[in-house]
C-alpha cells in the first residue's frame, strides 16, 4: 500500500516535470501575440478596507487607458480587460493569477494593491512568465529582497512615502516624533523607514504605540502621543485607522499643538474626513488631480465616469497600462521578456509621470509631492484639497539603487 | 507626581475615562442584543449592522433633508425599529421554533447583505458627520482633557440603559414581557398578545442599535465597516455579561470597556485580544457568564 502510494507520487512528479517541459518547448519560438490578442487582469480589492483606494476605480482607469490606446494607435490586434476581487488574501491573488495565466491568456496584471497579495502574486508572475506592474502595493520588498525581472513597482513605496515627510517635516524644526503604528508589518516597516528619516536629518523619536489593526477606537492612543509631547505626530497605519485616528486627533486638540502627518494618506481619505478636519496635515502624494492642465484634463474625465477624483493608485493604473500597450505596440510582441526590457528602455512621460523610468529593481521612478491640506476656506471647488509644498524629485523620492538588496542589481 | 503601576495617575484616570466612553458603546448595543436574545431566543447577527444602520440614516437625514444631530437621535432609532419590525415580521417570525443556528444564520445574510448594499452607495472610507455646535469643545477635569460630546455619550448611554432596564424589570408592561418568554402559551391564554409584544421586543432592541449608531456618528467615522469591527466584541460582552441578563450586560459592557481602556496604556497590542482572553476566564469558571442563572 505504501509502495504504492510512493509510486504515485514519484509518477505524479514526473508527469508534472514532463509538463512542464514541454510547456516551455511550446513557448520558446514565442508567436507573435499569444492568443492573438493582449490581455489585461485587474486584480484588485473590490468590497473590503482598500475598495476606495483601488478597487472599481481601477478598473475604470484601467478601460479608459485600453480605450485612449486604441484610439490613438489603432493596434491591429485585440485588447480584452478582466478584473478580479481578490478580498486582500494573498491565497486568493496568487490563485486567481494562476487561473488567468493558464487558462484565460492574461499578459499582464496590474493594480495588486496589499503587500501580502503583490508578493505572492509576483511570485506565480515569475513562474509562469508574465508581467506585473503594481500600482496599489507599499511594500519596498517587492524591488529588494523579493524583486523579479517580471515585476514593475509603479507609482510609491514605503520608503517614498516615509522619506518625504521624515525629511521635509523634521527640516522645518518639528524634530521630535511620536508614532501611532499600525501593529504588523506594513506599519512598522512605515515606522522604522520613517524614524531614520527623521535620525537622518537631526531629529529624534521620543515614542510609539502599536495599535490592533481595525481598532475601532483611537482616543486611548492619541491621548498617549498627545502627552508625549512630541511636535510631530505620525501615523503609520492606513486606510480606516488612518480616518478614525485623524478625526480623534481633531476632537482632542491634539491639532492645535502638534502635527498630524499621515504616513499613508490619500485624497480618498481627505474626502472622506472633510477639511475642517484634516486641514493642516502633510503626507507624500505620487499624484494629485490639480496640479496642472494635463492632469485636471484627465481627472475630469475619469470623474465622468467614476464620480469621485481619482486616487494616486488610479492615475497610476491608468499610465502603467498606457506603457504596458505602447511597449507592446513598439515591439510587436507580448514575450514578458521583450515588453520588459523595452519598458525598461522608454521614459515614461504622461500626465502621470514626467521622465519616469523603471529600474533595473523593477522600482518605476517619478517626482513625488509633499503636501499640505487646505483650509476650509482656501478650497475654492469640491475636491480642491491640497497645497503642494515641495516636489520630491524622482531621483530623491526613492530608495537609492546603491542601498538595494534586489539580487538583480549589479554593483 | 504619584504613580500606579509606573503611569501617572493622570494618565491612569485619563484612559478610564475614555474606557468608559467606550464601555458606553458596548453596554447599549450588548444590551440591545440581551433583550432580543432573552425574550426571543435569537442570536442577532445583524445587530452591528442596524448598529451602522443608525450612523447611515443619521447622515442620510442630515445630508438630504437637513435633519439636525436632535432629532436623528430620535428618528434614526425609529427608523432602525422599522427595518427590525419588518424582518421580524417577514422572516425571523418562522425560525422561533427552530435551533438557534438558524436565527444565526438568517441574521448574519442580512448583516452582510445590509453592509454589501451601503459599501456599493456609499464606498467604504467612510462619510463625514461633525460633532453638533452645543458640544464643541472639552470639559478640563484636572487629569484630562474630556471632549463635552464624549461626556455627553456616557450620560445619554447610562440613561437610556437605567431605563430598559426599569421598563423590563419593574413595570407591569416588563412583567407580561417576561411571561411571555417563560412561558408564551399561557401569556396568550391570559388575553395578552404575544406576537406583538414579541415584534416591539426586537423593533426595541434594533432600535437601540440604532440610537448607539446615531451617537457614535459624530465620534466615528460613519461607513459601512463599523458595525462588523464592534460586533464580535459586543457579542463577547453579551457572553461574558451571561446571555439575556439585562443588568449583566450592562455592567459588563462599561467594565470591559474599562478594562480595554487600561490595556490601552500597558500593553497595547492585546487591547483588541484582552475581551476575549476573560470570556475564556468566564466560561471555564462560571459557563453561564458573570450574571446569568444556569438554565
Amino acid at each position: 500500500m505504501k509502495r504504492k502510494l510512493i509510486g504515485a507520487v514519484v509518477g505524479a512528479a514526473i508527469m508534472s516535470l514532463a509538463t512542464g517541459q514541454a510547456y516551455a518547448q511550446a513557448k520558446a519560438p514565442a508567436p507573435k501575440l499569444s492568443g492573438d490578442m493582449v490581455k489585461i487582469g485587474v486584480l484588485t480589492d473590490m468590497s473590503g478596507v482598500y475598495s476606495d483606494l483601488g478597487g472599481q476605480g481601477s478598473v475604470t482607469a484601467a478601460q479608459m487607458a485600453i480605450d485612449d490606446f486604441k484610439a490613438q494607435a489603432k493596434p491591429s490586434w485585440k485588447i480584452d480587460l478582466v478584473y478580479a476581487d481578490h478580498q486582500n488574501k494573498a491565497d486568493v491573488g496568487s490563485n486567481k493569477a494562476r487561473e488567468w495565466y493558464d487558462t484565460q491568456g492574461v499578459d499582464m496584471i496590474t493594480d495588486a494593491l496589499n503587500s501580502a497579495v503583490a508578493l505572492a502574486v509576483s511570485k506565480v508572475t515569475l513562474e509562469k512568465n508574465r508581467i506585473l506592474i503594481d500600482t496599489g502595493a507599499a511594500s519596498t520588498r517587492l524591488t529588494n529582497e523579493d524583486c523579479s525581472p517580471n515585476t514593475v513597482h509603479y507609482v510609491y513605496d514605503t520608503y517614498a512615502l516615509a522619506n518625504g515627510p521624515g525629511k521635509a517635516v523634521t527640516k522645518q524644526g518639528k524634530d521630535s516624533w511620536f508614532f501611532l503604528t499600525a501593529d504588523y508589518a506594513f506599519g512598522h516597516s512605515l515606522e522604522k523607514d520613517t524614524a531614520d528619516a527623521v535620525k537622518a536629518n537631526g531629529g529624534k523619536v521620543v515614542g510609539a504605540v502599536r495599535h490592533p489593526l481595525n481598532a475601532s477606537d483611537f482616543s486611548s492612543f492619541l491621548l498617549q502621543a498627545q502627552s508625549s509631547k512630541a511636535k510631530v505626530v505620525g501615523l503609520a497605519n492606513a486606510g480606516g485607522d488612518t480616518i478614525n485616528s485623524i478625526k480623534a486627533a481633531n476632537e482632542f486638540g491634539l491639532t492645535k499643538n502638534q502635527t498630524i502627518v499621515g504616513l499613508l494618506t490619500t485624497i480618498i481619505d481627505i474626502h472622506a474626513l472633510g477639511l475642517s478636519t484634516t486641514q493642516g496635515m502633510m503626507f507624500t502624494e505620487g499624484f494629485y488631480w490639480n496640479l496642472n492642465n494635463e492632469t485636471r484634463e484627465w481627472s475630469r474625465r475619469f470623474f465622468g465616469k467614476h464620480k469621485k477624483m481619482p486616487s494616486m493608485l488610479h492615475a497610476g493604473t491608468y499610465s502603467a497600462v498606457m506603457t504596458y500597450l505602447k511597449a507592446v505596440q513598439a515591439t510587436g510582441t507580448d514575450d514578458a521578456a521583450t515588453v520588459m526590457k523595452k519598458m525598461k528602455a522608454t521614459p515614461i512621460n504622461d500626465f502621470f509621470a514626467k521622465n519616469g523610468k523603471i529600474r533595473e529593481d523593477g522600482r518605476m521612478e517619478h517626482d513625488m509631492y509633499l503636501v499640505e491640506v487646505k483650509k476650509p476656506a482656501e478650497s475654492k471647488e469640491p475636491w480642491d484639497y491640497y497645497n503642494i509644498k515641495a516636489v520630491i524629485p524622482a531621483s530623491e523620492a526613492f530608495q537609492p539603487m546603491s542601498l538595494s538588496r534586489c539580487p538583480l542589481v549589479k554593483k | 507626581m504619584s504613580e500606579i503601576f509606573g503611569i501617572p495617575i493622570q494618565a491612569f484616570m485619563g484612559q478610564l475615562m475614555l474606557g468608559l466612553v467606550n464601555g458606553s458603546f458596548y453596554a447599549t448595543l450588548s444590551l440591545g442584543l440581551a433583550v432580543i436574545f432573552g425574550m426571543l431566543n435569537i442570536i442577532n447577527f445583524a445587530h452591528g449592522a442596524l448598529y451602522m444602520a443608525g450612523a447611515m440614516l443619521a447622515w442620510m437625514g442630515l445630508n438630504y433633508f437637513g435633519i439636525g444631530y436632535w432629532w436623528s437621535l430620535l428618528l434614526a432609532p425609529l427608523g432602525v425599529g422599522l427595518i427590525g419590525i419588518v424582518i421580524e415580521r417577514s422572516m425571523l417570525q418562522w425560525l422561533y421554533k427552530l435551533d438557534h443556528l438558524y436565527g444565526l444564520l438568517l441574521t448574519f445574510g442580512l448583516a452582510l447583505i445590509l453592509e454589501g448594499l451601503f459599501r456599493d452607495l456609499y464606498g467604504v472610507s467612510g462619510l463625514p458627520y461633525s460633532i453638533p455646535e452645543e458640544f464643541a469643545g472639552a470639559y478640563n477635569l484636572g487629569f484630562m482633557f474630556l471632549p463635552k460630546y464624549r461626556a455627553w455619550v456616557i450620560l445619554a448611554s447610562l440613561l437610556v440603559c437605567f431605563a430598559t432596564w426599569f421598563v423590563i424589570e419593574k413595570t407591569p408592561l416588563g412583567a407580561y414581557l417576561r411571561a411571555a418568554t417563560e412561558n408564551p402559551k399561557l401569556t396568550q391564554a391570559f388575553g395578552i398578545n404575544v406576537p406583538l409584544m414579541v415584534m416591539l421586543t426586537y423593533g426595541f432592541g434594533v432600535a437601540l442599535a440604532g440610537f448607539a449608531g446615531v451617537l457614535a456618528a459624530p465620534a466615528m467615522q460613519v461607513s459601512p465597516l463599523m458595525g462588523s469591527n464592534l460586533i464580535i466584541v459586543v457579542f463577547a460582552v453579551v457572553v461574558i455579561g451571561g446571555m439575556g441578563s439585562i443588568l449583566g450586560s450592562i455592567v459588563t459592557g462599561l467594565g470591559l470597556g474599562m478594562i480595554e481602556g487600561l490595556t490601552k496604556v500597558f500593553y497595547p497590542e492585546a487591547s483588541s485580544t484582552v475581551v476575549f482572553i476573560i470570556m475564556a476566564i468566564v466560561l471555564l469558571v462560571r459557563p453561564a457568564g458573570l450574571f446569568g442563572r444556569e438554565k
